[in-house]
C-alpha cells in the first residue's frame, strides 16, 4: 500500500487536516493518512524577514520518508518565503516525492476581512492538490478551471476549481499506471 | 495559448536565485536555462534563441549593464528584464533607459513577476507577428516596383506618399494596363494600415449576382449552391483596404448597396439577420469616363463624389516614353532571373522600337513584350529587334543614328498615326504644312 502523507508542520487545526486527508483521497484515489513528525522550525526561520524558508522545510519534510510514502503533502499555518520572492503559497518538488503548502496568506483575514472557515479549506485544498500536482510531473495549466492554473493572488485560487482538467487529469492517471498504483 | 516555446534565460551570479526563478519558469511551461555569469549568458545567446532574459545588473566581471547592450546588439527584439537590490534601483531605471523592459527588485513578488512575464511574452509576440507581417508586405511590395523618371511619374509618387497618410477614399484613373493596382499597393504599402490585408476585388469580373457574395459574404444555404458559410471580401479587408477594380462597371443595384456600405461602415451578409461592422480604407479604379455615366445616369453621383475624394490619373506609357527603357529593363532583370537566362541587355535599335510604339496596352503590354522575347530570344544576350512582336510596329527598316534618319522615321511615324492627316501631323511636329510638305517630299515618304 502507497500512501499521500499530509504532514502539519508547526501548529495545524485537527480538522482542516482531516477534511484535506479525505479531500485529497478522493481527487488522487491514492490511500491518504496523517502523519505527525517533529520540526526544528529555528532552522528556517528568518528573524529579518520574520518568514519561513520553504526550500528549508521542504528539504526536512522529505528527509527520510518512510518506504510505503509515495508523496507528501506539508500543511502549515507559517508564512514562506524563498529569498528571491516575497512569499509563496506553496513550494513542490516537480516530479518529485514533497511539496509544501502554508495556509497563512489564504486566511481573510490576513487581507484584513471577516474569516471565511469554507471558503479557507477550499483554498487550501486547492493549492494541496495543484503543489502536489506538481510532484506528478505537472506543469502549469491554461484551462481556466483546471487546479493547475497557477495563482498568485488569492482570488485567483478562488476562481478555479479543485479539478484537474481532462488533460492534466490523464497525466496523473498515466503517471499511476506508470508505477501500477495500486487504487486500493 | 501556452508558454511552449518562449524560452526565458536567467542570468544571476546567486545559485539560490537561478534556482528558484528556474524552477518557477519550469513550472509555467516556460523552456528556462540558467547562466551565472554575462560570458556564459553570451554563448546560450549564441547556442540557441531566447524570448527573454531576466538579468541581474550586479554581476562579477561582465555587469548587468554590459551584457544587456551586448544583447541587444545579437538580436534588440530580446526582452531584457533587470533584476536589482533596493541599492541599485537607479541602474535599473538606466538599464530602462537603454531598453530594458522593465526592472524587478530582490525580493521579487511572485505576483508582479508573473504579470510582468506575462506583458513581456505578450509584447514578444506582438513583435514577432509584426515582423512576420512586415516581411509579407515587404515581399508584395517588392512583387513590382512603380518604375520611372518621367516628371509624370515623379508627381504620382509624391500623390502616393501625400494620401497614404491620410485614410482619405482614392479613385484611381487610367487605360487599362497602367499599373491601377500597383499604386493601390503602394498607397496601402505607405498607410497605417499596411499590417493589415489589402483585398482586391474586380468589379467587372462577376455576373451581378456572384459579386453580391464575394463582397459581402453568405451564411450556409443563403442560396443555391451556397454549401457553405462564407466570409465576404469587405469582412476580410477589415483594418485594411479594400481595392474595387473596374468601379465603373458594377450594376445599379450593386452601387447603391456600396454606397451604403461606405456611408455606414456596415453590412449584412446573405442570408444572415447579422450586421458585421467593418473598418477600412477604399481605393477604387477606373478606366471608363465615370463623369460621362453619370451624366448619362449609368453611374450614381452620390457615389461618384464618394469615391473621387482623392484622384489619381496614371498617364498612358506613350505620354511618357522616357520612363520606357527604365521599364524594360526593369521586366527584362525580372524575367530574366525567373527564366534564368543570362540575358542582360536590349539593343538601341530594340530599345528604339520599344519607345516609338504608342502601347495601346501600356505597362502591362511592355511587361508582355519584354517576358515574350525573353522566350524567343534563344542563346543571345540581349533583345534584338527580331525578338519584338509588336501588334502595330512600323515593319520598315529601324532607322539609323544620324539625324536625317531619325527624323525621317519620326515624321513618317507622326503621319502613319494621324492617318496621313497634314494638318494635324503638321501641328503635333510643331511646323507648318509647308515644311511638312517639304519633308514628304526630301524623304520620299508614302502612304
Ligand atoms: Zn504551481
Ligand atoms: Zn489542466
Amino acid at each position: 500500500m502507497s500512501y499521500i502523507d499530509i504532514v502539519p508542520i508547526g501548529e495545524v487545526e485537527e480538522t482542516v487536516l482531516s477534511f484535506l486527508k479525505q479531500s485529497i483521497f478522493q481527487t488522487f484515489k491514492i490511500q491518504t493518512r496523517i502523519r505527525n513528525r517533529p520540526f526544528d522550525l529555528s532552522l528556517a526561520y528568518d528573524p529579518v524577514r520574520d518568514q519561513y524558508n520553504s526550500s528549508g522545510l521542504l528539504l526536512e519534510l522529505i528527509n527520510e520518508p518512510p518506504p510505503e510514502t509515495l508523496k507528501i503533502l506539508g500543511v502549515t499555518e507559517l508564512d514562506l518565503f524563498i529569498p528571491i520572492f516575497t512569499f509563496l503559497f506553496g513550494e513542490a518538488q516537480l516530479n518529485g516525492i514533497g511539496a509544501l503548502v502554508s495556509a497563512h496568506r489564504l486566511h481573510n483575514q490576513f487581507y484584513g476581512i471577516s474569516g471565511n472557515r469554507e471558503l479557507l479549506e477550499s483554498r487550501l485544498l486547492k493549492e494541496g492538490i495543484h503543489e502536489l500536482g506538481h510532484t506528478f510531473g505537472l506543469i502549469h495549466c491554461f484551462t481556466l478551471k483546471c487546479v493547475m492554473k497557477s495563482s498568485t493572488y488569492v482570488e485567483e485560487i478562488d476562481q478555479k476549481s479543485i479539478q484537474f482538467c481532462k488533460s492534466c487529469e490523464q497525466e496523473v492517471l498515466h503517471w499511476r499506471n506508470g508505477r501500477s498504483i495500486s487504487l486500493k | 495559448m501556452n508558454n511552449q516555446g518562449v524560452g526565458i534565460l536567467v542570468v544571476d551570479d546567486e545559485f539560490s536565485v537561478r534556482d528558484s526563478l528556474c524552477n518557477w519558469f519550469r513550472n509555467e511551461g516556460y523552456r528556462t536555462e540558467t547562466a551565472e555569469s554575462g560570458s556564459e549568458a553570451l554563448r546560450k545567446l549564441q547556442d540557441s534563441l531566447w524570448d527573454i532574459v531576466l538579468l541581474d545588473i550586479k554581476m562579477p566581471g561582465m555587469d548587468g549593464m554590459e551584457l544587456q547592450k551586448h544583447i541587444k546588439k545579437i538580436d534588440n527584439t530580446i526582452i531584457v528584464i533587470i533584476i536589482t537590490a533596493y541599492a541599485t534601483v537607479d541602474t535599473a531605471v538606466d538599464a530602462m533607459k537603454e531598453g530594458a523592459f522593465d526592472y524587478l527588485s530582490k525580493p521579487i513578488d511572485p505576483d508582479k513577476l508573473s504579470i510582468l512575464i506575462r506583458n513581456a511574452v505578450n509584447q514578444r509576440r506582438l513583435i514577432a507577428e509584426n515582423i512576420q507581417l512586415r516581411q509579407k508586405v515587404e515581399e508584395l511590395t517588392l512583387q513590382d516596383e512603380i518604375v520611372g523618371e518621367s516628371p509624370q511619374i515623379k508627381k504620382i509618387l509624391e500623390m502616393i506618399d501625400t494620401v497614404a497618410k491620410t485614410d482619405a477614399t482614392v479613385l484611381i484613373r487610367g487605360e487599362s494596363g497602367t499599373g491601377k493596382e500597383l499604386v493601390a499597393q503602394a498607397i496601402h504599402g505607405k498607410s497605417n494600415r499596411r499590417y493589415f490585408p489589402i483585398i482586391s476585388i474586380n468589379c467587372g469580373a462577376f455576373p451581378e449576382g456572384l459579386l453580391e457574395s464575394e463582397l459581402f459574404g453568405h451564411e450556409k444555404g443563403a442560396f443555391t449552391g451556397a454549401q457553405y458559410k462564407r466570409k465576404g471580401k469587405l469582412e476580410m479587408a477589415n483594418g485594411g483596404t479594400i481595392f474595387f477594380d473596374e468601379i465603373g462597371n458594377i450594376a445599379a443595384k450593386m452601387q447603391m448597396d456600396l454606397l451604403r456600405v461606405i456611408e455606414t461602415k456596415q453590412f449584412t451578409p446573405l442570408g444572415s439577420n447579422k450586421v458585421v461592422n467593418v473598418d477600412f480604407r477604399i481605393i477604387a479604379a477606373t478606366n471608363s469616363d465615370l463623369e460621362k455615366k453619370v451624366a448619362e445616369k449609368d453611374f450614381r453621383e452620390d457615389l461618384y463624389y464618394r469615391l473621387n475624394v482623392f484622384s489619381i490619373q496614371i498617364p498612358p506609357l506613350r505620354e511618357r516614353t522616357m520612363d520606357i527603357p527604365p521599364i524594360a529593363h526593369y521586366f527584362l532583370d525580372k524575367y530574366a532571373r525567373s527564366m534564368n537566362k543570362d540575358v542582360t541587355d536590349i539593343s538601341p535599335e530594340a530599345m528604339r522600337i520599344l519607345t516609338q510604339y504608342n502601347w495601346p496596352g501600356n505597362i502591362r503590354e511592355l511587361r508582355n513584350t519584354i517576358e515574350r522575347a525573353l522566350v524567343v530570344v534563344g542563346k543571345k544576350n540581349r533583345i534584338e529587334v527580331e525578338d519584338l512582336n509588336l501588334l502595330f510596329l512600323p515593319k520598315a527598316n529601324p532607322p539609323g543614328d544620324s539625324l536625317e534618319e531619325i527624323e525621317k522615321a519620326h515624321v513618317k511615324r507622326i503621319l502613319e498615326q494621324s492617318d496621313w492627316n497634314i494638318s494635324r501631323s503638321a501641328e503635333t511636329l510643331k511646323i507648318d504644312r509647308v515644311t511638312l510638305y517639304n519633308k514628304i517630299k526630301k524623304y520620299g515618304l508614302q502612304r
